[in-house]
């Protein structure tokens, strides 16, 4: 597969390391009152979806930028790359 | 019809005209007691023991394309049972011993063929966890060896033991591992089944499930409605995909597991052996073909296709194993969709709706596990109580925080 | 021997004699010959044996298809088997053996399998075979496994060399026939970065192989001088003797070209084959397309062979199979080869034409409406049995008989991403179906249409178009006039009545397994597939399956498509195992990292160890010692002595920096950082998110913005990764940044109650244990300004110093150490005594930190902090991580002091059973200690904190070991830390 790092241009997926399912940045807040279920969830349930899945990508062999990644999972189609940073970012991750 | 050498040679004098279907192919009665999702070998073994072993009637199988095309019917066909930890180690052996017996019990020759598993050592560190996983099969009961290097090298002379860049070190053997015609164990399952009238129904594709008032009355499909009792799904890859229809998210992802096989050769490789610095495990099936495999591609997908790193790396692994191989030619390539579970375990349990019960996250495992899955699913389906090899596959495991995670890799299923 | 079967012509060299040997029989043919043309022109008909029936078998086909003529290419160590003779040029001295036979290849003792086949038919090992049951290992599958499989291999190590390469290109074509060569000229011309890849050394597909003329010149002629001009362009790659073998994800193709493989011997420094990856923007498939087969009774005789093979035989290498050939075909493309043949003065038996309107012709006889119906001829074909349009039968006496059921386009990548061919009935034949691999096009006869005209004008259109997509500007050349015959066919399968009529020759599955297959009920394709192993044979059923499929589509009352395909997986033609794996073998599997310290330690004649990647020194042998023991034992006890010094440097070192570090150690450990001071160093414990122990290591903090954190050497990788993943994904606004510096600095352990005095002569500052105490970590330098780091931490429970130095300074300070220790006898120790003291102080590493053992498990329960949000902290609460009996570390030590107390060993009761019931615990790391005088271990033990004292068995059944031995701290030295404080 070649992901096109929005950095660094296309590359091959080879030198990537793969996560997995781009939920993994929404961890949730260690001090609500259901943290253990939302850690269980966030830790362990995934959508697994056959189709457009937003996916976590680490450029090991690169710039050692996270990446998220949205393929499809049925035809490995890959719609878009974003930095997983500003994906964070955008979904409200501070510090 | 009961197959024997007697039958062969009967059928064959005349004519071969009396071999009846192995099994039935037949549309769907309205309702059923016990409907199985997924005409691959957990679901055709399940359906076989609910009938045979636990005295059930009116079972159904569907299966959206024809049965056993799944990972039964696409996959290395090790068997073994060389586990670690309590949750499995007891199922396994109960499988091994289950296929020791399979092919008098359900009178199909699947080949199971105990020529041995060799797990090769090249660390000390390695060595002392095979130990202690030796220790385990034989306190489960199970067989083990532990092999020294110049025994290996007696008994597999062509292993590289003079340049190897990870030199073996040793090995944990299990005499009673080793292959067994996959494809064979499916349609062992189904005759033995659509002898004792279960229903096996192909083409046939769920769509949704009836569930009122917290209760599973039933499976839409491609056929029409059909009622049951009891639903049982047992789709491997497809798990995340159905259960989504009842509304269900699963602690496992979808990922593709290349495996290959050579041309014929003569035989070379009298058992299984693995390579413990690399990811590559070979056979040599009875036709000759050397088939292997490494690891997943490590990426969820569907496509049941990979992409050449891997190929590549499991090669090398072969490679530098096995420098003989080099000029053996790969012949095919195929990948299937494994249910990676999040601590490489399966489950086989109740679901939060009644009467729909779950049996999956085999991980690239599954096909060893058929029979005592099956029986395991059976026993969970008709009694509604887990199987005693079985009671630590639950859904809740991970809430409570009792996971079983052979390989120690955590909640991340393509590093199981 | 005279080449008998030779004729005139054709594209191969007859200047040149080139001697090979099949079988141990010496003959000769010429450059530019295969093997398979070399035999043909020889009069050899049999080659082979099937694989099941053992029957006599000679070529099909003239190209990579070939399912029969299977060779044993070469011997010795390159011994290659199952080699098609089809796709082998022949080359001085070439060795061939025919293979899968027991005795000579015409007395093939297994034959007798075809006397019994009626015993033997599809799935026939299914049935029996079950008893007794221990037969089956024994006896019965030992016999199977004998006598299956093909060709053999030499078990000794492949002495070729694999490389692997990697190209990019605007447009790969897959096929240099007449569509390719079309293509490429129109691409090449425009300026595109063009491949033009074909398996064949000869380029121009079937132009090669006919006598069709385009434009003025002969179709060969032709190709050849389009060829020529293309590889003047520097923009074009031509890539003959290439396989594109799949098509892979996002435009990468898979391909292998064989370098060496028409040469006796790789030329010095080349290698056998390159496995290329291409990087493609488009890709336009020209693949053309496969003759299939008509099954008849006993179609399988040595000399009955595809009709276009036989014209490629005539045609491009001037052979004929016989001189006396027949023709079986239901279509027009049959008469061709009547007429090339004719035209080349073979003797034509008859044009055996399944259509009652067959083109008439008034060079040789041809017979409308009949059908071949039988053969004759065991080694190899004598005559042919006709049954004629009016019911009579007639004997055709001929040596080859050349047959025709039409042409299949070659999809086969076309489905390489699941997509399926979809049937057109104009041709009978599948064709791709619109569902294509991303960035595929298909042109010429791979797409249905069979003519040059077609071809040619495809090629270049199709071409045009994929120019047009990719912004290059291109003036399509006008391609030159050629046949634009239609295809005339009249679908026609198989012969009515047929039963041993083969569909796949070398699984041996013939019309009567696959009505077989279907009365049993194995009806889908797979089923039918798997069940009588149709199309599964070395070829994949490039020949065999379109066959299989009209005669159950018949039998089960659909249409072909309704029956539908396989699926067609890479590779296209099966490639070595050896290509794949490139240069990754033998010591360069996998790259091998040196530790700073390594020719030091090489010139001490030290024993290396595998770490990973890396070689360690494992232990220092001198003079006089025999065993690893006392190497071992004698750096172990020098250095809690006096003063020993080990390199560290793999260690992962990861620095952290920016104003937020403290904050992000805070939440990659489950302890504190936050108020660590400047100038210290604190233990820390990783958790994974479930609550897993991770990692364990330590971090220094040399500023208040800069921290140093080691990791452990196998878990470097992954760690750093993780501490990218909490910053960039979990926090992404920290000011901290991360690099790693595992390979940046070289690092020593010293340590030893004399460690302090050793280092005082190199470090330049004052290192008292009141200046540097324990924990203490600065910035320093050594040998008088070479900028350095110490740390004072201790993993052997000694007194005890880490030094680092940036790495090209790590040779000269280990010898600095060593000069400096000199006074005190130091000596350098291995990952052994390493080992050994860390066990002794009960430090956990890899063995302990296994994954699956929590902070509790490690006895560090408490370390988790509950204060603060850390990675893990949450999901270890979880009940099944904290029950009252949870595995606990433990020390063990035998009750007996001779007794050995081995790793992986389980803990039992001191009596009652042993059992997996009764399972207790085990031992992770175990080993001799010098110190103790006896052997020790630390493992986890249930509820192991409040067990001390206990005596257990420890039993390791594996390895017929039992030991009483008492359970006690796991800290054997210094529980109270006195003298690593001192």
């Amino acid at each position: 597969m070649i992901i096109n790092h929005p950095l660094l241009g296309p590359r091959d997926s080879a030198e990537f390391t793969y996560l997995g399912d781009a939920r993994l940045i929404d961890r949730p807040d260690w001090q609500s009152d259901t943290a253990t279920a939302e850690f269980h969830d966030y830790g362990y349930l995934r959508d697994n979806p056959a189709g457009n899945h937003r996916e976590l990508w680490f450029h090991e062999g690169g710039d050692r930028s996270w990446l998220v990644v949205t393929r499809n999972t049925v035809t490995h189609e890959i719609k878009s790359v974003e930095l997983a940073r500003d994906v964070a970012r955008a979904q409200g991750r501070s510090k | 019809m009961r197959y024997s050498g007697f039958q062969v040679i009967k059928q064959a004098l005349t004519g071969h005209k009396g071999w009846a279907p192995a099994w039935r192919d037949l549309e769907p009665q309205p309702h059923y007691d016990i409907v199985i999702i997924g005409g691959g070998g957990h679901g055709l073994a399940t359906a076989y023991y609910l009938a045979k072993e636990f005295g059930q009637k009116k079972i159904a199988v569907i299966e959206k394309g024809w049965i056993g095309g799944g990972n039964v019917g696409r996959n290395t066909t090790i068997i073994r049972s060389n586990y670690l930890l309590d949750g499995n180690e007891p199922f396994y052996e109960f499988s091994l011993k289950l296929w020791e017996g399979l092919e008098q019990d359900f009178n199909y020759n699947a080949m199971v063929s105990q020529r041995g598993i060799l797990n090769l050592i090249h660390s000390d560190a390695q060595r002392d966890a095979f130990t202690r996983r030796g220790n385990a099969m034989i306190l489960n009961g199970a067989d083990a060896e532990m092999l020294t290097t110049a025994q290996i090298k007696e008994r597999y002379p062509f292993l590289n033991t003079n340049d190897a860049r990870f030199p073996i070190k040793g090995g944990l053997a299990q005499h009673r591992g080793g292959t067994v015609r996959h494809d064979a164990v499916a349609w062992g399952y189904a005759r033995g089944g659509d002898s004792r009238g279960v229903d096996i129904i192909q083409n046939c594709e769920v769509t949704g499930f009836k569930i009122e008032n917290g209760k599973c009355l039933g499976v839409e499909t491609t056929k029409g409605f059909i009622g049951a009792t009891k639903v049982g799904c047992a789709v491997a890859g497809s798990s995340s995909r159905l259960m989504s229809k009842a509304e269900m998210r699963l602690p496992m992802e979808s990922h593709v597991l290349q495996a290959f096989v050579s041309e014929g050769l003569k035989p070379v490789l009298p058992g299984v052996i693995t390579f413990g610095a690399g990811h590559f495990y070979c056979s040599q099936s009875d036709k000759g073909g050397l088939v292997f495999g490494g690891d997943i591609d490590g990426y969820n997908s569907y496509a049941q296709r990979g992409n050449l790193p891997v190929v590549e790396d499991v090669c090398e692994g072969g490679m530098a194993i096995l420098p003989a191989i080099g000029r053996a030619r790969l012949l095919r390539m195929w990948g299937g969709i494994m249910d990676m579970s999040m601590d490489g375990s399966p489950i086989i349990d109740r679901t939060h709706i009644e009467g729909l019960y779950f049996n999956g996250g085999w991980c690239y495992g599954g096909f060893k596990a058929t029979p005592a899955s099956g029986f395991a699913f059976a026993h969970l389906l008709a009694k509604d109580a887990p199987h005693e090899t079985a009671t630590a596959y639950r859904f809740n495991r991970f809430e409570t925080g009792h996971m079983i995670d052979e390989k120690g890799m955590g909640n991340q299923p393509n590093l199981h | 021997m005279t080449q008998k079967n030779r004729l005139k012509g054709g594209q191969i060299d007859t200047s040149q004699t080139l001697n090979f040997s099949f079988d141990g029989k010496q003959f000769t043919g010429h450059p530019g010959d295969t093997l398979a043309s070399a035999l043909v022109a020889n009069g050899v008909r049999l080659m082979g044996r099937s694989f099941k029936y053992h029957r006599p078998r000679g070529l099909l086909t003239s190209g990579s298809e070939e399912p029969n003529a299977l060779v044993e290419l070469r011997a010795g160590n390159r011994q290659e088997p199952n080699t098609r003779a089809t796709t082998i040029e022949l080359f001085d001295g070439l060795l061939a053996k025919s293979q899968n036979r027991l005795g000579s290849l015409k007395f093939d003792l297994l034959s007798i399998n075809d006397r019994f086949s009626n015993f033997l038919a599809a799935g026939f090992y299914y049935k029996t075979f079950m008893w007794p049951a221990a037969f089956w290992e024994k006896i019965y599958e030992p016999i199977i496994r004998n006598a299956a499989g093909l060709g053999s291999l030499s078990l000794e190590d492949d002495p070729d060399v694999y490389d692997k390469g990697f190209l990019h290109c605007d447009l790969l074509i897959i096929g240099a026939g007449p569509s390719g060569v079309a293509a490429a000229l129109t691409a090449g011309r425009a300026g595109a970065r063009v491949i033009l890849a074909d398996e064949d050394f000869r380029m121009g597909g079937r132009l090669n192989s006919e006598t069709i003329a385009v434009g003025d010149a002969h179709g060969s002629d032709w190709a050849a001088q389009t060829v020529a001009e293309l590889a003047t362009l520097p923009n074009v790659r031509m890539m003959a003797r290439t396989t594109v073998i799949g098509a892979f994800d996002h435009g990468t193709y898979g391909a292998v070209e064989r370098v060496s493989d028409h040469l006796h011997t790789p030329d010095a420094g080349k290698p056998r084959q390159i496995l290329w990856r291409l990087y493609t923007k488009r890709t336009l498939l020209c693949a053309g397309a496969i003759e299939r087969p008509i099954a008849f009774e006993n179609n399988d005789r040595p000399g009955i062979m595809m009709a276009g093979a036989v014209r490629s035989f005539a045609n491009r290498w001037a052979a004929t199979p016989h001189e006396r050939v027949a023709i079986f075909t239901n279509n027009d493309d049959g008469h061709r080869t009547a007429a090339d043949l004719h035209a080349k003065g073979v003797k034509i038996a008859a044009v055996v034409d399944t259509r009652e309107g067959a083109p008439r012709s008034n060079s040789y006889e041809v017979l409308a409406g009949a059908q071949v119906t039988d053969t004759k001829g065991r080694l190899g074909l004598t005559f042919a049995e006709v049954k004629l349009a009016d019911g009579s039968t007639r004997r055709l006496d001929c040596g080859a008989l050349a047959m025709s059921g039409g042409w299949n386009p070659n999809v086969h990548m076309t489905c390489h991403q699941r997509g399926r061919p979809t049937w057109n009935d104009d041709i009978a034949a599948f064709v791709p179906s619109a569902e294509l691999p991303a960035g595929m096009s298909v042109a010429g006869a791979a797409t249905g249409v069979f003519s040059t005209h077609a071809a040619l004008t495809t090629g270049a259109k199709e071409a045009a178009a994929i120019l047009r997509d990719l912004g290059i500007k291109s003036r399509a050349p006008k391609m030159p006039q050629a046949e634009d015959a239609p295809t005339n066919i009249t679908p026609f399968w198989y012969v009515e009545g047929a039963s041993r009529a083969w569909l796949d020759q070398q699984n041996d599955v013939t019309v009567k397994d696959v009505k077989l297959s279907h009365q049993e009920g194995f009806r889908s394709v797979e089923h039918l597939k798997r069940y009588t192993t149709l199309g599964m044979a070395t070829d994949q059923g490039k020949t065999s399956n379109m066959g299989g499929l009209a005669v159950m589509a018949e039998i089960a009352g659909k249409t072909i498509p309704e029956v539908g395909t396989t699926i067609f997986r890479p590779p296209y033609t099966p490639v070595p195992i050896g290509t794949f794996a490139g240069r990754a073998r033998g010591m360069d599997f996998h790259p091998t990292r040196k530790t700073p310290s390594h020719t030091f330690a090489e010139e001490r004649g030290a024993v290396f160890v595998e770490v990973g990647n890396w070689l360690r020194a494992q232990w220092f042998p001198i003079e006089g010692e025999t065993t690893w023991r006392e190497s071992v034992d004698r750096e172990v006890l020098a250095t809690r002595n006096s003063v020993g010094v080990c390199d560290v440097t793999t260690l992962g070192k990861v620095d952290v920096q920016g104003a937020d570090a403290a904050d992000f150690l805070n939440k990659i450990y489950c302890n504190g950082f936050a108020k660590l001071a400047v100038g210290k160093v604190r233990y820390g414990l990783m958790l994974r998110e479930d609550g897993i122990a991770m990692d364990d290591g330590t971090a220094a903090r040399l500023a208040e913005d800069h921290f140093v954190v080691t990791t452990t050497t196998a878990n470097a990788v992954g760690v750093y990764r993780h501490m990218e993943f909490v910053r960039q994904c979990l926090f992404p606004d920290m000011d901290v940044q991360l690099i790693s510096t595992t390979e940046g600095w070289a690092q020593y352990a010293v340590a030893g109650p004399n460690s302090r005095k050793v280092l005082e002569k190199i470090v330049d500052q004052d290192i008292s244990n009141e200046a540097f105490p324990f924990m203490a970590c600065a910035n320093i330098t050594v040998c008088g300004g070479l900028r350095a780091r110490l740390f004072r931490i201790s993993f052997s429970g000694e007194l005890a110093y880490e030094i680092a130095v940036p790495t090209r300074y790590g040779d000269a300070l280990i010898r600095e150490i060593m000069t400096a220790g000199a006074d005190f006898d130091i000596v350098p120790y291995g990952t052994e005594a390493l080992g050994v003291m860390r066990i002794e102080k009960g430090h956990a590493a890899g063995n302990e930190l296994n994954g699956t053992t929590s902070a509790l498990n490690l006895g560090m329960g408490r370390m988790v902090s509950k204060k603060k949000d850390s990675i893990g902290s949450t999901l270890s609460e979880r009940p099944g991580m904290n029950e009252a009996d949870a595995l606990a570390q433990v020390g063990i030590k035998p009750t007996n002091p001779n007794d050995p107390v081995p790793a992986g060993a389980h803990l039992m009761a001191a009596d009652g059973p042993i059992d997996a019931a009764h399972d207790q615990g085990y031992a992770t790391s175990a080993c001799y200690s010098p110190i103790l005088g006896h052997s020790i271990a630390i493992g986890f033990l249930k509820d192991g904190a409040n067990r001390k004292g206990e005596v257990m068995r420890l039993v390791s059944p594996l390895t017929g070991i039992e030991t009483q031995v008492e359970i006690v701290s796991a800290h054997f030295i210094d529980p109270d830390g006195e003298r690593l404080r001192a």
